[in-house]
């Protein structure tokens, strides 16, 4: 009997039926495409997106120069140089990510004491050429302006976790 | 008006004029079998496939016609030029000059010869030349061992499909194309002759190296198969001989099969819709499946391709012309 049950199956095509119709079942499902450059996906507020370097809401530029993203950088992207200023606090006079080196580990922003290197929720930050992507400390600051409401937000929600 | 028509001028115009009046929506029914296809394929994986270039991406073919035609011609070192030349012109020429006999309505065939189906066979035969050469003369491993495939595989599954269109041949009584249709009235084929009509349509899948029969393009182990090499308007001759030819075998199967431009019922409101309609219908719901198919099944083994060509195909469709022959000759239902 299970024979007979068997040869009737496969000569009914049984099972390529049954694959056909979960095809087309799908064909009449909803898409799960999201139109990209229109629609964006969620992001997680731990996303590992480009650098910044932030301020206090007074101005004044947070990182301290201790260095400890430098070091600590596996790709060694990250190169500081720094002297006192004039006032007397320590602070940098170059602060370079070299953005082709840094593999997005997340390293120098759980270094940093002072909350000044994150990385942000931007990933759209594609050149035309390579030399675009060596950011230096103006840019890392003009990032920083750019994204605070949004990378402010986003270390408030991942708080509880820390 | 009459006397320019008879002469030769004239044949050759009207000719010329019939010949445009179905190779143009042929060719348009190619550009959107590939947006189709990408859509079917996309929306059965969930995707929405294109949709950019125009209202649902509708003018995407266009738009790769013309990538296409800017790109550069490559032709590399070691081919022979004029077999690497001339193979997709060939593959083009024969998916194009088997138009010729399908009929598209009734008396609407640009040749109504007595001989259709035997000129459609022959054609499709034919078409695996511009595959060997285009394999040959390529001088890659790649494109050699797809055309070395295809070629034993159009071979085998042509025998069984040789086999099919015998059985419908007995029930009808004549190979003209007009003829098959027209038998076709009351019932069409597919209903009695099922088993036939599926053994058919899986050997058209195999004749047009669709998936899952696409070892030939096998582009998991063969890169793109017999036109690794080619690029720019001779690929895309290639690629628009390939569509042709499923558009023209789901139209062989139509007429074959499923009452090629009759309506299903001949009553009130399927004969308001002319023939020409009905066909092109019938022939989009095989293109369906076709893709349908594609995006269902993965591909064959080759020694499975083969043993289901030679071991199952053939001697089901061997067993089932005997059948139909002795049905036909015990009814004295033989066509006269």
């Amino acid at each position: 009997m299970a024979t007979l049950d068997r040869a009737a199956r496969s000569f009914l095509l049984s099972e390529l039926v049954s694959g056909m119709a979960l095809t087309l079942k799908y064909f009449f499902s909803p898409k799960a495409t999201i139109n990209y450059p229109y629609e964006k996906g969620p992001i997680s507020p731990r996303f590992k997106g480009e650098h910044a370097l932030r301020r206090y809401p007074n101005g004044e530029e947070r990182c301290i120069a201790c260095k400890l993203c430098e070091a600590i950088c596996p790709a060694q992207a990250i190169t500081i140089e720094a002297e006192p200023r004039e006032d007397g606090s320590r602070r940098t006079t170059r602060y370079d990510i070299d953005m082709v080196k840094c593999i997005y580990c997340g390293m120098c922003e759980e270094a940093c004491p002072v909350d000044a290197i994150v990385e942000g929720p931007n990933f759209e930050f594609s050149t035309e050429t390579r030399e675009e992507l060596l950011y230096d400390k103006q840019r890392l600051l003009a990032n920083g302006d750019r994204w605070e409401p949004e990378i402010a937000k986003r270390l408030e929600l991942d708080a509880p976790y820390r | 008006m009459d006397g320019f028509l008879a002469t030769p001028v004239g044949v050759l115009a009207i000719t010329v004029a019939q010949t445009l009046a179905l190779l143009v929506p042929v060719l348009i029914a190619v550009a959107y079998l590939t947006w189709a296809e990408r859509k079917v394929l996309a929306a059965m994986q969930l995707r929405k496939g294109p949709n950019v270039v125009g209202v649902a991406g509708m003018l995407q073919p266009f738009a790769d016609a013309l990538k296409m035609l800017m790109k550069e011609t490559v032709i590399p070192s070691g081919a022979n030029r004029f077999l690497f030349i001339m193979a997709p012109m060939l593959t083009f020429l024969l998916a194009m000059i088997a138009w010729a006999v399908i009929p598209v309505q009734d008396g609407w065939a640009i040749a109504d010869i007595n001989v259709g189906i035997l000129y459609l066979f022959a054609i499709s035969s034919l078409g695996v030349y511009g595959i060997i050469i285009a394999g040959w003369a390529s001088n890659s491993k790649y494109a050699f061992l797809g055309a070395l495939r295809s070629a034993a595989q159009m071979v085998s599954y042509e025998v069984s499909m040789g086999f099919v269109i015998v059985t419908v041949l007995m029930c009808v009584g004549s190979l003209n194309l007009t003829e098959i249709v027209r038998a076709q009235e009351n019932i069409w084929f597919f209903i009695p002759l099922f088993p036939m009509f599926i053994i058919f349509f899986v050997s058209t899948l195999a004749e047009t190296n669709r998936a899952p029969f696409d070892l030939p393009e096998g582009e998991s182990e063969l890169v793109a198969g017999f036109f690794v090499e080619y690029s720019s308007m001779s690929f895309a001759l290639f690629f628009l001989g390939e569509y042709a030819n499923m558009i023209l075998m789901s139209a062989l199967t139509t007429i074959l099969f499923l009452g090629g431009w009759h309506p299903p019922v001949h009553a009130e409101p399927f004969t308001w819709i002319p023939g020409v309609v009905w066909f092109a219908l019938k022939i989009s719901l095989c293109l369906f499946t076709f893709i349908w198919v594609r995006a269902t099944f993965p591909r064959y083994r080759y020694d499975q391709l083969m043993r289901l060509g030679w071991k199952v195909f053939l001697p089901f469709s061997l067993v089932w012309l005997v059948i139909t022959a002795a049905v036909l000759k015990l009814t004295g239902w033989v066509p006269a």
